[in-house]
């Protein structure tokens, strides 16, 4: 097949911030007034691009952290030698404008009529396309019953963390705190391995669906572990941050 | 472009009046960029040779390591935007490695592990102005910055400096390589702004 | 000329840059692919035309480099598609595909 170029109706166009949520020490929510917002489904995401006065530029994707119907909203972690992410962390007000197009995705997706169960698995910062379909779920009044693996490096590094100690019928939370625990902490003190995939998945006989968002060495060692475990690779949805950039 | 990000710079730094060519920002990183996966040759399969002459050479890790090699400190430029001034390698002169072989060919197509391949003349890697290098900044040469060693053609846009490299096809003509075949610029000159074809 | 950047996460399961980590997949591309070919393309169906492997474009293992975006086989680490910006314009090549659906 030979090259092509082709105009798409994609369009950038400036939204407002409206608010600020700091979520932890290094994360912070963004959300967004977008003028003519066409809605988006859960787990989709959208491109960020930051124009500097001479003209310089950087382009981001950050996934849509809020549900179908909710505010637009991306949550962005700080990466100490980033481009990017210090900027929407650090020195965006509200009331800025910020070009962005979207919603970009048809592959990361979820919605209650795909069914489940599902397997949410998160590293870090990859919560948040999967909190979109916790909270689409929610919404939606689903059934469907969710298992969330989230694995982050201490109790204060948790994004949204009292939003997911909220009781929620058919969703258990399974949080894997790598570097540091509270005291009195029972639960897993580790990275996300075979065995701990082994106690919390779902399963393979349920046909469970899943998706893993996070750095792609986390993701892929998540999907291997739960392939071990006899999940269909056609069933294990990924999507990979990466590691750099911000 | 009307649109700009209220406070938004980037990470970039001042650069001295005159140092960094048109529209290059000076980094103090030394950003990782690759086409593909980092290839792991060991070095006792590793070869760098020299085809299209009169009589092919090729060197042995062993080989090129007796060679008499230069340390250098040299600008680097990506067309990228991003520029890194006064790095410091230590290689193996082109005018060695080119002087071992007979051939009045003009071009050349470095050829590298992971396949990757750019496109260059001669007379740019003759005089002092090209090395194969396999130590950056007082060690070897990591694989992600191309290691175990990788063109090093500092007065030429940064892709030029293939990493991986294994060896050079002389050639008649100026055939392009992969970025090269994709509209980047022929030659490549930073301080003409040779980015794309064309310019 | 427009840098294509790729989105952060770190997690402390691991350590900051690994070199793996680098290395995307087509969700990264989705914005992209919508310009090129004017639709969603992350779920269309790649077949390599180096070793038959059949996957989504989701899938791919995604290298941005700066200069262009290369999107590779996972099977054999083929190129199947080299996307390059240029005076404002978004080109690929898909050479590499045997085919796409």
């Amino acid at each position: 097949m030979a090259g092509t170029a082709v105009r798409g109706r994609l369009t950038w166009q400036a939204a407002t911030v409206s608010s600020l949520v700091d979520e932890t020490a290094k994360v912070r929510t963004l959300v967004f007034e977008v003028p003519d917002w066409p809605g988006h489904q859960a787990g989709q995401h959208l491109d960020i691009r930051l124009t500097a006065e001479d003209g310089y530029r950087a382009e981001r994707e950050y996934s849509i952290s809020s549900a179908p119907g909710e505010p637009v909203t991306i949550t962005v972690e700080r990466l100490d030698d980033g481009e990017v992410s210090p900027y929407l962390t650090e020195e965006v007000r509200p009331g800025d404008e910020i070009e962005l197009r979207g919603p970009i995705g048809g592959y990361f997706v979820w919605d209650p009529s795909d069914g489940g169960p599902l397997m949410l698995v998160a590293g870090g910062s990859g919560i948040a396309p999967l909190r979109a379909m916790i909270r689409d779920r929610a919404r939606l009044g689903s059934t469907v019953p969710v298992r969330l693996l989230y694995s982050s490096r201490s109790w204060a590094d948790v994004i949204y963390r009292d939003e997911l100690s909220q009781h929620s019928e058919g969703l258990t939370v399974i949080h894997a705190l790598t570097r540091a625990q509270p005291p009195g902490w029972t639960g897993y003190a580790r990275r996300v391995d075979q065995q701990m995939l082994t106690e919390v998945a779902w399963p393979a006989a349920q046909s469970p669906l899943t998706y893993a968002c996070g750095p792609t060495s986390f993701v892929e060692s998540v999907s291997a572990g739960l392939v071990a475990l006899g999940y269909p690779a056609e069933r294990i949805r990924t999507e990979r941050f990466g590691a750099t950039g911000g | 472009m009307g649109f700009i990000s209220r406070g938004f710079h980037g990470r970039r730094q001042e650069a001295p009046a005159g140092r960094v060519p048109p529209g290059q920002y000076v980094t103090s990183d030394f950003p990782v960029l690759s086409a593909g996966p980092t290839p792991h040759t060991p070095l006792e399969k590793w070869t760098f040779s020299i085809k299209g002459a009169h009589e092919p050479k090729s060197w042995t890790w062993q080989d090129f390591q007796a060679l008499p090699a230069e340390t250098v400190t040299v600008d680097i430029h990506c067309v990228t935007r991003w520029s890194k001034l006064d790095t410091h390698w230590t290689g193996v002169s082109l005018d060695v490695l080119l002087g071992a072989v007979e051939s009045d060919a003009p071009y050349v197509l470095a050829f590298c592990d992971g396949g990757y391949t750019t496109n260059l003349p001669v007379a740019d890697l003759k005089g002092g102005q090209a090395w194969v290098a396999f130590n950056y900044d007082g060690g070897p040469l990591p694989p992600e910055h191309g290691g175990p060693a990788r063109l090093l053609v500092p007065h030429l846009y940064f892709w030029k400096s293939a990493k991986w490299v294994r060896g050079l096809e002389l050639r008649d003509t100026d055939e392009p390589g992969f970025w090269e075949t994709y509209g980047y610029h022929m030659y490549g000159d930073p301080w003409r702004e040779q980015r794309f074809a064309g310019d | 000329m427009d840098p294509i950047g790729s989105s952060a996460a770190q997690d402390g399961a691991l350590e900051p840059g690994a070199l793996e980590d680098r290395v995307l997949d087509g969700n990264a591309i989705g914005g992209l692919l919508i310009e090129v070919f004017g639709t969603e393309m992350t779920t269309a169906t790649g077949t390599c035309g180096h070793c038959g492997r059949v996957s989504q474009v989701a899938e791919l293992a995604v290298y941005q480099p700066g200069l262009g975006t290369v999107a590779r086989c996972r099977g054999c680490g083929g190129v199947l598609m080299v996307f390059v910006r240029s005076r404002g314009i978004a080109c690929v090549d898909l050479q590499g595909l045997a085919s796409l659906t």
